[in-house]
């Protein structure tokens, strides 16, 4: 196994300060690959009764100077993920590349990442200074350089104050400060954090967000974060991944995934969606006619090649669907069997025929929209352009 | 009357009272042994008067001091050599990725101190005897360093279990080698684990008695062998005055112990 450290700095030391400051990127090509897997599996005990495939021929590239989220639900594969490319876990086949290196056989501390850990992993005997300094000292920088580069670290997270403190003193947040600037001190080409806003409470984790998404700014270092949590990947992401069973469902800006999720997965995961089954009605060029049972026809444009007659699935955000009492505009007939007040909305669950769906909208019954109780029938209508055609 | 309510043990009649039979059965000897051991003439239950004379003697006797010599290098040196091994086996043992083997080495570790004594006494003995090495210091020493390691394993064991297993892998992240790594995070947060591993071997093998009596030899001798040889001669409270200072030392060692436990709870 090859133990040649690959030196974390692109630029020479000292330098670090004034690209931090001004809040350039340190890194110059904006669309350069940061991280990139090819072929990659894990199986995790292999060839025993056990052994279990949480990597299937995963291909994905990140670029330089992007904040990137791994979302999927717990058991899809994100966080064995983020382990290869830290290195603590062992890839069972493929390649993994770090600005063009290959790295696959190297251990962690011979790659130019650092890890936020989930629960944090701060050093519990040493002071949040010395947690600090630990990366830097086993790099073996000089002295000076390393305690300017603490007091910068400190700064930047605005913990100076607590520079002295042990971490089993401070709070949730306050560790979670300690253990950025832990792992953001030795200039790492990458950045990998494991759910680390998971332990916070809902306050905390909102204030975090944004904290989270001007430190990547402003350090210019390209982050790869794994969350379960679809609303925190929408909030801070630049892109997301949305992966699922080990398998890579989309990638794509917060925007092209909530709004043209290529999956029924992703449609569901992300958000909330009705899921409608349909059948294609007519079919010419970008544009299709869809039957739906208990509706009438629908027009949808589609991206993909559709053939006559095709069973697709639908998809229809819950704020996308239009109800009134009244007659004529309707799509079709259905019975409300639930209301839900929600504060800034009210849901309504839905059945028409077959499906059950939920529509919401804000504030029921006040600024003359109609409000609904359960019992009543409505008609429904979809918002043009709000049905995503799904082949999958 | 409410027969409900809760009610704390201590109010219960006659709680006191049998608390204090308590201490007095426990502790009664202890103090017995002590006071006689300042007692100026030469009975072990008559007092005649204060005097340091059988700590002078004590001081004195070259035999004493041999045999007391022999069992702290014999402690000092059984209690390192063990707990070292037990760290080894506990950093073996305690590994969170593969689960198989651990529990089988854990039972294999932990035996000895379900054997009883003199099974294991007689069995060092006839290996000895078996392999050719001739009984004296050498014997006793392997035989302590043998039983010492169960005792340390268990405190060092339990830290290990406690420490946040990222800990290594954060060091890692963080460029540390495999070796730095453990002397930077994993030993200095074992420390408490190690002194207390450590002390108690060494408790157990100041305090030896029957491994140390079959597998001495004719010429060495420990500071229990000793006391034991001088019992037979007769009770003089210069056994009494040994005795006391080795309360002495124990009870030093188990505070400082209990403090250094209390240190470590504070990570």
């Amino acid at each position: 196994m090859q133990r040649a450290v690959i030196h974390p700095h692109p630029i020479p030391p000292g330098s670090i300060s004034q690209t931090m400051a001004a809040g350039q990127n340190p890194v110059p090509h904006p669309h350069t690959v940061a991280t990139e897997v090819r072929n990659l599996c894990k199986i995790y005990n292999a060839g025993t009764s056990r052994a279990h495939e949480a990597l299937k021929d995963f291909n994905l590239a990140i670029r330089a100077n992007e904040f990137f989220t791994l979302l999927g639900p717990s058991g899809c594969g994100k966080t064995t993920l983020l382990r290869i490319l830290g290195g603590f876990e062992p890839l069972t086949s493929g390649i993994c590349r770090i600005f063009g290196d290959d790295v696959s056989v190297l251990p962690p501390e011979a790659r130019p990442v650092n890890t936020v850990f989930q629960q944090y992993a701060l050093f519990p005997h040493m002071t949040v200074r010395s947690n600090i300094a630990f990366g830097l000292e086993m790099l073996g920088k000089p002295r000076a350089e390393i305690e300017r580069t603490v007091e910068k670290m400190l700064d930047l997270v605005h913990m100076t104050e607590y520079a002295d403190r042990k971490p089993d003193t401070m709070s949730g947040g306050q560790r979670q400060r300690v253990a950025l600037a832990r792992a953001l001190a030795p200039q790492p080409k990458l950045l990998l954090l494991d759910e680390p806003l998971s332990a916070l409470d809902l306050k905390l984790r909102q204030k975090m967000r944004l904290e989270l998404k001007s430190l990547q700014r402003e350090t210019g270092i390209t982050f790869v974060f794994v969350t379960h949590d679809q609303e925190e990947a929408l909030a801070m992401s630049d892109r997301v991944a949305v992966i699922s069973n080990g398998c890579l469902q989309q990638v794509g800006t917060p925007e092209d995934i909530y709004e043209q999720p290529q999956s029924r997965f992703v449609a569901d995961f992300i958000g909330e969606s009705n899921l409608i089954d349909a059948r294609v009605a007519r079919f010419s060029g970008c544009e299709a006619i869809l039957d739906i049972a208990g509706f009438d026809q629908v027009h949808a444009d589609v991206a993909q090649d559709l053939a006559h007659g095709q069973p697709v699935s639908l998809s229809i955000r819950p704020e996308r669907l239009v109800l009134s009492a009244g007659e004529g505009e309707g799509r079709g007939l259905a019975t409300v069997f639930d209301r839900t007040y929600l504060g800034n909305a009210v849901e309504y669950h839905l059945r028409a025929g077959d499906h059950a769906l939920t529509a919401r909208s804000p504030r029921g019954g006040l600024r003359g929209r109609q409000d609904f109780a359960p019992g009543d029938t409505v008609h429904i209508a979809f918002e043009p352009g709000s049905i995503k055609v799904l082949l999958s | 009357m409410s027969t409900a309510r809760m009610r704390d043990l201590r109010t219960f009649s006659g709680f006191g009272l049998l608390s204090v039979g308590c201490a007095v059965f426990l502790y009664a000897p202890i103090v017995f042994l002590t006071l006689y051991s300042f007692n100026d003439g030469r009975s072990v239950s008559q007092w005649t008067g204060f005097s340091f004379r059988w700590y002078q003697t004590v001081f004195a006797n070259q035999n004493i001091q041999t045999a007391a010599v022999n069992s702290l290098l014999i402690a000092v040196t059984a209690a390192t050599i063990a707990t070292v091994l037990a760290l080894g086996a506990a950093i073996a043992t305690v590994n969170r990725r593969s689960k198989s083997g651990g529990e089988g080495a854990y039972v294999v570790l932990t035996f000895p101190l379900m054997v009883p004594e003199i099974v294991t006494a007689v069995a060092s003995l006839v290996f000895f005897v078996a392999v050719g090495i001739s009984l004296g210091f050498v014997t006793i020493l392997l035989a302590h360093i043998v039983f010492c390691i169960p005792f340390a394993y268990l405190p060092i064991k339990a830290r290990l279990e406690g420490m946040d297993e990222t800990l290594p892998s954060a060091a890692a992240d963080l460029y540390a080698s495999p070796a730095k790594a453990f002397v930077r995070i994993t030993l200095p947060l074992l420390v408490p684990g190690l002194l207390s591993g450590w002390l108690l071997a060494f408790i157990i093998s100041l305090d030896d008695f029957i491994i140390t009596a079959l597998v001495a030899g004719p010429g060495a001798t420990t500071l229990p062998l000793h006391i034991y040889g001088m019992l037979r001669l007769g009770m003089t409270p210069e056994v009494n005055a040994i005795s006391t200072l080795m309360l002495a030392a124990s009870t030093a060692l188990v505070l400082l112990s209990g403090l250094l436990g209390q240190a470590g709870r504070k990570h």
